[in-house]
Order: C-alpha cells, then sequence, then structure tokens
C-alpha cells in the first residue's frame, strides 16, 4: 500500500474543501482498503468522512426519504419505512455482501464501488479503467461476470451494487455536495457509460461529495428483487431484476423495471416499460419485453450465457409481479 | 525405552477394547478449543520479536521466460526499506508432500506468471508491500509455450510404470450388453485454507528457527536442511498451531526459505507472510482433469470392463501428478481393466496434493459414470454398486483388510430415506429437486513416525513433531495416552509441532492420525510394562484408570507407582507388509437432495447426508468434523470451485476468495455424517484405525450431480456445475 495522508473531517464543509485530486474519501472502506492493498487505487490523501453524522434517514415531506451517505446498508435494509415502502429497496440490499460487510458498508459508498473485474483488480493486466489507454484484457480473457449491454470496445466492465440497481428502479436522485454547492442527479445521470474514458464512472467532480440518495415516495405495487448467482451467500450478480409493478383492471398500470450484473451501470430501459405498460400480462408479451431489453446484448465469450439468462430471469420475474392479476 | 513396530500382519490382539478409561473414541473436545477461540492459540505471524523485518514476495509478472535484469538497486532505495533479497536460489514453488529436498529454484527463470522473482525487505509491513509493487524485471520472453493442456502441440508425457491393462477391455466393450464411455471434466482448484502462509525466521547462534504454518515437519526441516545447505541440527521448525492445510503445507513453500534467507542477510528476525493471492499462485493447487470413463456390463449389471483414462498437467521439474486413478484398480469389479495416465508440462503454476490427491477429482468423475450406467441398466444405483463390489482386489488379486462398501450404503440409504426415481418426477414452487448417492474410498496408508510419552506423578506428556491442522490431533493423541494409561485427559498433555519432538510423518495422505495414534499406542503399552513391573503383575492383568493400578486384589495411585523422575518411552511405528499383503481402504456413502432452480438453473443443496467406515474412531466428534468438512468440499467441487486460468498465459485470473468460490453458511445445508463406530482394521495397526481426513471428499461430490440429474434431467460431466451448464438444457 502506498503511504497516504489522513483527514478526519468534522464537517461536510470542510471535508469538500479537503477533496479534489488525488483524495479519496472513506467510509466503511469495504472496497478501497481492499483496492488500495493491491494498488489498484492509490490515493495521496484519505479523507475520514465517519463523523460527518450523515447517517439519518429522514421523512421528507413529499412522503419520499432522503437517506444520509453514512447510513450503513444493513441498516437501511433493516429500516421499517424502507421495509414497508421500498422493500425492493430492503431485499437488494439482503441480497448483496455479507452480514459484517453490510454492517461496515454505507450508502454513498456502495453506489461508488468499483467493479469485480478480475483484470481491474490485476495490476499487471491491461485494463483501461485502471489506467486510460492500456488496453481491455477481459474482452478476449475470461469475462463471465462481465457486462453484456451498454459497454464499449473500451471496457466490458459491469457495476456490482445490487442496492443501485433497486435505487435505479425507484428512481432515486443523489444529492451531491461541492465546493460550488449542492446539487441533485438523477441516479440514471449519475453513472456514466464507459465509451472511450472508461476510468470516469460518474459525473462526480473532483472533491465532490455525495451526501444523501433521496427516494421519492412510496411507489406502492409489486416489489421484486430477483438475484442470480453462482453461490448463495456473498456471490456477485450474475444478473438481478428490480421490479415495481402495478396492474389495476387485468393491465399492467406502471412499471418499472433495472438490471444488475449487466452493464457498467444499474440498467434501465424506459422502451422496455413502455412496451409493458398498458398491456394485459401475458407470456408473450414478457418474452417481447426481453427482446427489446436484449435487442443489443453482445457477449464475449465466457458471459455470453447471460443473454438467455436474462431473458429466463425477466420473463419469471414478471409473472411473479403480475401473479393473479388477470381480470 | 523404545519400542518398535513393523506392520508385517494383522494386530491378534484389540487391547484398546480392553482398557477401561473410556476416554477413546468419545466425543471429547479439543483440549486446546479454547485458546483457539480466546485468541490464545498462537499461529504462525502471530509473534513479533524485537527488531522484526517484514519481507513481502515480489510477483512476477511475466512474461514467462529469462530474468535480464530488474530494478532492485531502485528499490532498495525507497523508504523502510532495508534489503532485495534477489537470489538465484528462492525457491520457484513450494516442495511437494513428503519430500526430502528443496523445491526447484529461480535461477535466472520466471517459469508461471506469480512466481516469486524477490522479496523484499522492510522495517514495516506496508513499506515492504509497497516496494514489492514497484519491482519490475525486464525479460527475455520463450517461446512456443503451453497453458492449455488440451490444446493441439501441448508436450504430453505417458510415463510406462503409471499405465495399467489386464485382459482385453475393448473386446469386453464390444461384446457387453450395455456399455458406457463419456469424457468428464474438473477444474483447477486451491486449497485456500483459512491461514495463508507464513514465517518468521530468527538466526541465533548460527541456529535457524522458523515459525510457520507448516503440515509436516520431518520433511520440511530437510527441504529446509538441502535449500540452505544446513545441518539439521541447526533447524528449528515450530507449528504448533496450523489454521488448515489441506496439502498446500505439506511441502515448505517458498515464503519459508526467503524469510530465512533474508533473516540472514539483515541480521533481524523477519516475517514473510503471503497474500491470498500469493497463496493460490505460488504454493500448489489440484490440477484440472479430464477424465475418460468406460464400463462395460453384462445383462444382470455385473461390470466386465473398466477404464479410467485420464490427463493432468504440471509445471517442467515436478514429479508429482495428480494420481486420479487411485482408487479405480480395486473399487469395483470388471476382469478386463485398462488405466491410463498422461502429464501435460504446462507453464501454470504448480500443482500438487489438495486434499486426497487421486480420490477427490478420481472417485467423484467415477461415482457420476456409476450413476449414469445404473441408469443404463435400470438400475437402483446403490444396487447396481453393491452387484460389483469385489471379493478380492481385481487388479492385485490380493484380499481386503475389510470391505465396508455395502454397509455404508445401506447404512446412509437407511438414514437418509433413499428411494430411488426416475429424473424429472418433483418440481416445486419453481425448483426441481432430486436425490443422488455416491459411494467414497480413499486408500489407506502408514508411514513411519515416532512419539514419546512421559509419565510422571502428575500424569502424562505425549510429543512428537507431528502436527493438528485443525484435524484434532492434540484431542486424539491425549485420548490414546489416557486410555491405556488410565488417565483423565486433564492429566495428559500433549505436545506438538516442534522438530526437536521424535519425528512423525506429518498430516498428510490422513495418515497422521493413524501413524501417530499408533506411535502414542507403543510408548504407553511400554509404560503400561513399567507399571506392571513394578506391581509384580503380568501388563495383561493390569488395570488402569482414572490414575489407578488395579491388578487383582491390589489398587495403587500411579503416584505411588511411577518414580519421582518419571518414565518416558518412545514408540516408533513402520509401514511393512501388511501394507501389500491386503488391500487397505477406508469406505463411505453420501447422499444429497438438491433444488435446480427451473428458471436460472441455480442448484442449492438441501441436504447431505453420509456414512463412514475407518476402523477404530479416536474421537467421535472431530471425526466427524472430517467427514462434514469432506463432505462440504465434495459440495464445493461439484458446484463452485474453479481456478480459472487465463488462456493466454496460464495466470490465475480469480485468485481470491471473492471469485474463487468455496461454499460458504448459506450454501452449505445440513449435513449429518454417521461413523460405523464398532468397526476395527485389524491390518492397519494395533491401534485398528485408519485415516479418515480425506474420505469425505473421495467421491461426495458425485452425489451432488448425480441428484441434479434425477431433479433437472441434466448430465453435468464438466465441474463445477455452474447454472450455465444447466441452462443450456433447461426447457
Amino acid at each position: 500500500m502506498k503511504s497516504f495522508d489522513y483527514i478526519r473531517a468534522t464537517s461536510v464543509a470542510e471535508a469538500v474543501q479537503a477533496g479534489g485530486t488525488g483524495a479519496r474519501y472513506i467510509a466503511g472502506g469495504t472496497n478501497l482498503l481492499d483496492l488500495m492493498k493491491l494498488e489498484v487505487m492509490a490515493p495521496d490523501t484519505l479523507i475520514d468522512i465517519t463523523r460527518l453524522g450523515l447517517d439519518q434517514i429522514e421523512e421528507l415531506d413529499n412522503g419520499g426519504l432522503r437517506i444520509g451517505a453514512l447510513v450503513p446498508n444493513a441498516d437501511l435494509a433493516a429500516d421499517m419505512r424502507v421495509r414497508r415502502g421500498w422493500p425492493v429497496l430492503s431485499r437488494a440490499l439482503l441480497a448483496g455482501a455479507s452480514g459484517q460487510l453490510r454492517n461496515k458498508a454505507t450508502t454513498g459508498g456502495n453506489l461508488l464501488q468499483r467493479t469485480r473485474c478480475y483484470y481491474f483488480y490485476d495490476t499487471a493486466a491491461p485494463c483501461n479503467k485502471r489506467e486510460p489507454g492500456s488496453g481491455c484484457a477481459a474482452m478476449e480473457g475470461f469475462n463471465r461476470i462481465l457486462g453484456v449491454l451498454g459497454t464499449s470496445d473500451h471496457c466490458i466492465a459491469t457495476h456490482p451494487s445490487d442496492m443501485a440497481v433497486a435505487m435505479q428502479v425507484l428512481d432515486a436522485e443523489v444529492e451531491i455536495e461541492g465546493k460550488d454547492g449542492t446539487r441533485r442527479v438523477e441516479l440514471d445521470e449519475f453513472y456514466r457509460l464507459p465509451g472511450d474514458t472508461p476510468h470516469i464512472e460518474t459525473v462526480l467532480a473532483e472533491g465532490e461529495l455525495i451526501t444523501a440518495v433521496i427516494l421519492p415516495p412510496a411507489p406502492g405495487g409489486k416489489h421484486v428483487y430477483q438475484k442470480v448467482r453462482d453461490r448463495a451467500s456473498y456471490a456477485f450478480a450474475l444478473v438481478s431484476v428490480a421490479c415495481v409493478a402495478k396492474v389495476e383492471g387485468g393491465v399492467l398500470e406502471d412499471i418499472s423495471l433495472a438490471f444488475g450484473g449487466l452493464a457498467p451501470k444499474p440498467w434501465r430501459n424506459r422502451a422496455v416499460e413502455d412496451l409493458l405498460k398498458g398491456q394485459a400480462p401475458s407470456e408473450a408479451l414478457f418474452e417481447q419485453a426481453a427482446e427489446t431489453l436484449l435487442a443489443e446484448a453482445k457477449g464475449h465469450g465466457s458471459n455470453d450465457f447471460k443473454i438467455p439468462l436474462t431473458r429466463r430471469t425477466l420473463v419469471s420475474v414478471l409473472g411473479e409481479a403480475t401473479k393473479g392479476a388477470a381480470a | 525405552m523404545t519400542n518398535e513396530l513393523t506392520l508385517d500382519k494383522k494386530a491378534d490382539t484389540r487391547r484398546l477394547d480392553e482398557m477401561a478409561q473410556g476416554l477413546l473414541g468419545t466425543p471429547m473436545d479439543r483440549p486446546e478449543g479454547v485458546l483457539k477461540v480466546t485468541g490464545k492459540a498462537i499461529y504462525a505471524d502471530e509473534e513479533r520479536p524485537s527488531n522484526l523485518a517484514y519481507g513481502y514476495l515480489v510477483r512476477a509478472t511475466g512474461p514467462i521466460g529469462r530474468i535480464v535484469s530488474t530494478n532492485k538497486d531502485e528499490i532498495a532505495k525507497m523508504p523502510g526499506v532495508v534489503a532485495v533479497i534477489e537470489e538465484a536460489d528462492l525457491p520457484r514453488n513450494s516442495v511437494q508432500g513428503a519430500t526430502p529436498t528443496a523445491a526447484p529454484t529461480r535461477g535466472d527463470r520466471i517459469d508461471y506468471i506469480g512466481q516469486p522473482l524477490a522479496l523484499v525487505v522492510a522495517d514495516g509491513f506496508e513499506e515492504a508491500r509497497h516496494a514489492a509493487q514497484a519491482m519490475t524485471a525486464v525479460m527475455e520472453a520463450d517461446t512456443g509455450l503451453h497453458f492449455d493442456p488440451e490444446a493441439p502441440g501441448a508436450s504430453i508425457e505417458t510415463p510406462e510404470a503409471k499405465q495399467a491393462s489386464q485382459g482385453d477391455l475393448d473386446a469386453a466393450m464390444a461384446s457387453a450388453a450395455f456399455t458406457l464411455d463419456e469424457e468428464y471434466h474438473t477444474s483447477s482448484m486451491h486449497s485456500a485454507a483459512m491461514e495463508p502462509h507464513a514465517t518468521i525466521a530468527e538466526w541465533k547462534d548460527g541456529k535457524l528457527t522458523m515459525r510457520g504454518a507448516y503440515q509436516m515437519l520431518k520433511f520440511n526441516q530437510k527441504s529446509v536442511s538441502d535449500a540452505l545447505d544446513l545441518d539439521l541440527s541447526q533447524i528449528r521448525l515450530l507449528s504448533p498451531f496450523v489454521g488448515g492445510g489441506f496439502g498446500s503445507k505439506l511441502g515448505i513453500a517458498p515464503e519459508a526459505i526467503a524469510a530465512a534467507l533474508a533473516s540472514k542477510a539483515v541480521g533481524r528476525p523477519v516475517s514473510v507472510a503471503m497474500h491470498r493471492r500469493q497463496v493460490f499462485e505460488t504454493t500448489t493447487h489440484r490440477s484440472a482433469t479430464k477424465q475418460k470413463v468406460r464400463l462395460a456390463a453384462d445383462k444382470d449389471g455385473k461390470l466386465i470392463g473398466v477404464g479410467h483414462d485420464n490427463l493432468v498437467y504440471n509445471l517442467p521439474g515436478e514429479k508429482f501428478s495428480e494420481p486420479t486413478t487411485q482408487a479405480t484398480p480395486f473399487t469395483y469389479a470388471g476382469e478386463n481393466r485398462v488405466i491410463g495416465h498422461h502429464i501435460a508440462r504446462l507453464h501454470r503454476p504448480a500443482a500438487g496434493s489438495v486434499r486426497a490427491p487421486g480420490e477427490a477429482v478420481g472417485a467423484t468423475v467415477f461415482e457420476m459414470a456409476m450413476d449414469e450406467m445404473a441408469e443404463k441398466l435400470d438400475l437402483d444405483p446403490i444396487e447396481f454398486r453393491v452387484r460389483n463390489i469385489p471379493d478380492l482386489d481385481p487388479s492385485k488379486g490380493i484380499p481386503f483388510s475389510e470391505n465396508r462398501m455395502e454397509a455404508v450404503l445401506r447404512d446412509g440409504a437407511e438414514r437418509f430415506g433413499w428411494k430411488h426415481t426416475k429424473p424429472k418426477q418433483r418440481l416445486e414452487d419453481g425448483w426441481w429437486i432430486g436425490t443422488g448417492v455416491a459411494a467414497a474410498v480413499r486408500v489407506n496408508m502408514m508411514s513411519e513416525t515416532s512419539a514419546r510419552v512421559r509419565l510422571t506423578q502428575d500424569g502424562a506428556v505425549v510429543e512428537t513433531d507431528m502436527t493438528d491442522i485443525g484435524t484434532g490431533t492434540y484431542a486424539i493423541l491425549t485420548q490414546v495416552a489416557g486410555e491405556l494409561l488410565g488417565l483423565p485427559a486433564n492429566r495428559v498433555e500433549t505436545r506438538l509441532g516442534d522438530s526437536d519432538f521424535p519425528k512423525a510423518f506429518g498430516s498428510g495422505g490422513s495418515v497422521g492420525a493413524s501413524s501417530s495414534g499408533t506411535a502414542v499406542y507403543l510408548a504407553c503399552m511400554e509404560l503400561r510394562q513399567n507399571i506392571a513391573a513394578a506391581l509384580g503383575v503380568e501388563e495383561t492383568d493390569l488395570t488402569l484408570k482414572d490414575g489407578r493400578a488395579i491388578s487383582g486384589n491390589v489398587a495403587k495411585p500411579l503416584t505411588e507407582i511411577v518414580p519421582g523422575e518419571g518414565w518416558s518411552a518412545t514408540g516408533t511405528v513402520k509401514g511393512g507388509k501388511a501394507g501389500s499383503l491386503v488391500r487397505q481402504a477406508t469406505w463411505g456413502s453420501c447422499f444429497a437432495e438438491v433444488a435446480v432452480n427451473a428458471v436460472t438453473g441455480e442448484t442449492r443443496v438441501r441436504r447431505m447426508l453420509g456414512s463412514f467406515a475407518a476402523g477404530r474412531i479416536l474421537n467421535e466428534k472431530t471425526a466427524k468434523s472430517q467427514c462434514i468438512g469432506g463432505m462440504t468440499w465434495g459440495l464445493g467441487m461439484a458446484l463452485h470451485e474453479e481456478l480459472v486460468h487465463d488462456p493466454r498465459d496460464g495466470h490465475m485470473v480469480n485468485r481470491d476468495l471473492a471469485e474463487y468460490h468455496v461454499p460458504a453458511n448459506l450454501d452449505v445445508p445440513q449435513i449429518e455424517a454417521h461413523l460405523l463406530m464398532e468397526d476395527r482394521d485389524d491390518w492397519a495397526n494395533p491401534v485398528q484405525a485408519k485415516g479418515i481426513g480425506e474420505l469425505g471428499i473421495s467421491g461426495t461430490g458425485a452425489a451432488v450431480i448425480n441428484a441434479i440429474y434425477n431433479a433437472c434431467g441434466v448430465r453435468i460431466r464438466s465441474l463445477p456445475g455452474t447454472l450455465d451448464k444447466i441452462l443450456a438444457e433447461l426447457p
């Protein structure tokens, strides 16, 4: 591990003031410390933000929730308001990591965890995300866990979070504090696709700090989080589907879908939702939705199976979300 | 006093059954258990001698070839760096198990990606690690290397001594009523013991002390002697607690020799602990296998032909090759037999022994094939196996010391509630449910081992350089001594893992318990003679219980019999003709119920049950734990474990525990292991005990694979059975 300076910030303003090039914020450290040991990341300065008091979940006047960036994943999953109003989020959190990790990992940190691509973790391998311009070892290598949607010729990494997939389906917004003040960004806009700059993963500017995630009012309807994985404990999603669906009078009145394990960001495709909305649930409709979702999907060898797996899983989730809904 | 026994014949008495203490065989807690759960057991890298320096191995990142130069001089100037040990005699990889010589040395070559290039020594661990990560080499790359055993042009050896044939298998296959001819694959796997390999080396007055995580001190000490050109008397190895080994700590690993070299160079004690990623690459792992199984059976389901051909790999220069077919020659009947063994020479990291080398992958695949064959014959797979239990070892024509295959199959079947069913019968809530069975079999071996027992007025002290790698050695040797000397467990102290103690074979090959148990038995029998002589009675008339000696109408506390200075006796057991006059093996059965997701192909094991026979059980709890652990490994081999080599340069891609999946809590259901407690094998040794540490993995994974077929009708012939392989065939 490279030597670094350590600053413990006592206020958001102080943290943001200290932030910038070469500095990294640290909270739970469940991903950053591993990456620093391997020198995949080697910040000059760590700014400890654990004392900033951003660990509250507050109800908003509009019925939404403001989740502090430092709320531990375990606490967020167990929160009664979340479990009642946004159960897909609680389920997604509990599908991720392990009990020990969820105790340490925070909301903001979870959004910013790095890909689990084997070659990203291997400093001897070329990786455009770790070292821009060096190439991508995964493309022609072993890529079983990597992406089939939203990837580029430069990077096929996936975003590993479960939590973010649920937040994506819930139309969450990210509250960001920077030297110029506070701004809010829709989660869908928060992540950037790799294109030819896979090392730039979000719209965060240097030194900006996530302070909260805002959830709109509880959406109601049926919530499903289906995670397909290689083992039942502690494995990242091969594919995951978050679904919030409302069926009225035999018709899918509203539906939101987000996907994990497939893309560089929690994936959402509004065309799939539009295709489903207003329709009577049927196997044929679900197959059509899967076809639309996967129209552009591209496997790279060992991850080819993700395409049929996603199709099957989506059809199954839609069936579950609309079960007993026939008019 | 010494008592030496060479095992040339069947034991003619079962003296342990005549003892009165009632300690042996009981599920006694480990005497060192409290130390372990309170953090007071000192493992390899937990001592902190003053002035300790830290070493970190430098990973060769490739290309493979000749080392032209390194940036050693720059590294030596980095903050905190004390020395850069970059010598041609750094080990290339771990020594193979039970090998008394040094590992191949680095020389001026890198033979595989991940090989130790150098060791950086610094005042602090992070300084050493940072500098090690900055070290690079200029290489002259080799050309024409191979990384895949099945790639065209790979160099394949077919050693004559490892091929066997009898009768005419081709003719049997042509004439048989039923045949099977299939190809199977198992993946590269790693022991991934919880405790990473580590050594603290310290020189004092020309003597080297190494505190480390080692399984076999006798061999390890000789390897160190060979590597560093030292007399054995100059080397002391200490390994009182080992956090799992499973074969990866049989032979001394590169960090140990590097630590010794570094400590000498810098004149300070040096700690070298491997990172998990280094453990994967520089210690030995289990070779992937390709196995071709041929079976021929007559119309009654009697096997008339058995063929088992396999391809494994290793680095050039390594003598070990996975003995895949080790149990095939004797497990099932069949007069026409062919064994084939082929070794690809590849530039992947070195392969070596991992828990049950041979049977773990060989018996597992064979048990998958047996299930397929039973289906062709339309037979209950248990009946098919029972019909083919041979009367004599069909390859050597010698009798079995005992064959408990049918007993464990029947016992397991009854406890599990086994019912033979057709595949694809139960679909519940979107999951296909099925059950499967497999037999487990593992050869039983013996190797020279000594132990010393000192009996004083306070009690007994057992000493041997045998190790406890989590297996329960402290418990069982305490129990053997306590039983024979009539002492409760709290008056017996067992001391292990010090190379100054009498030499044992060590923990490997499931030999440890029976060999060190027998050595302690022999020493205690000598001490019983002393007690009997002091009382003026025959040893056979002596009853020892709770610190008292009883004979006829005389009862006396040992404190009044044993002289103040105590008595000491050493027992030594050696393997002899008993190992070749009869076929010795241990036997097991495993049953599994699985659920296969009808949409995703995910498999979850719902329950597992095993029944095992391994002669006398020394401690019911630790023996069961071995079986449960082995079955968990079987589950992992069946569903999870897959060490992936990059096809371009052979490097291990998923070399950490996040992506190298072993079964974790939610993946492991309630596992029941049952032991045939009344079993005794008189041919094994006078304790009548055989090894049980590896039996639990020697075939059991097949029960899971066979259950997958029963559940959803998909035959997995390539392990692990991940969902992508199942998905492709689901409706």
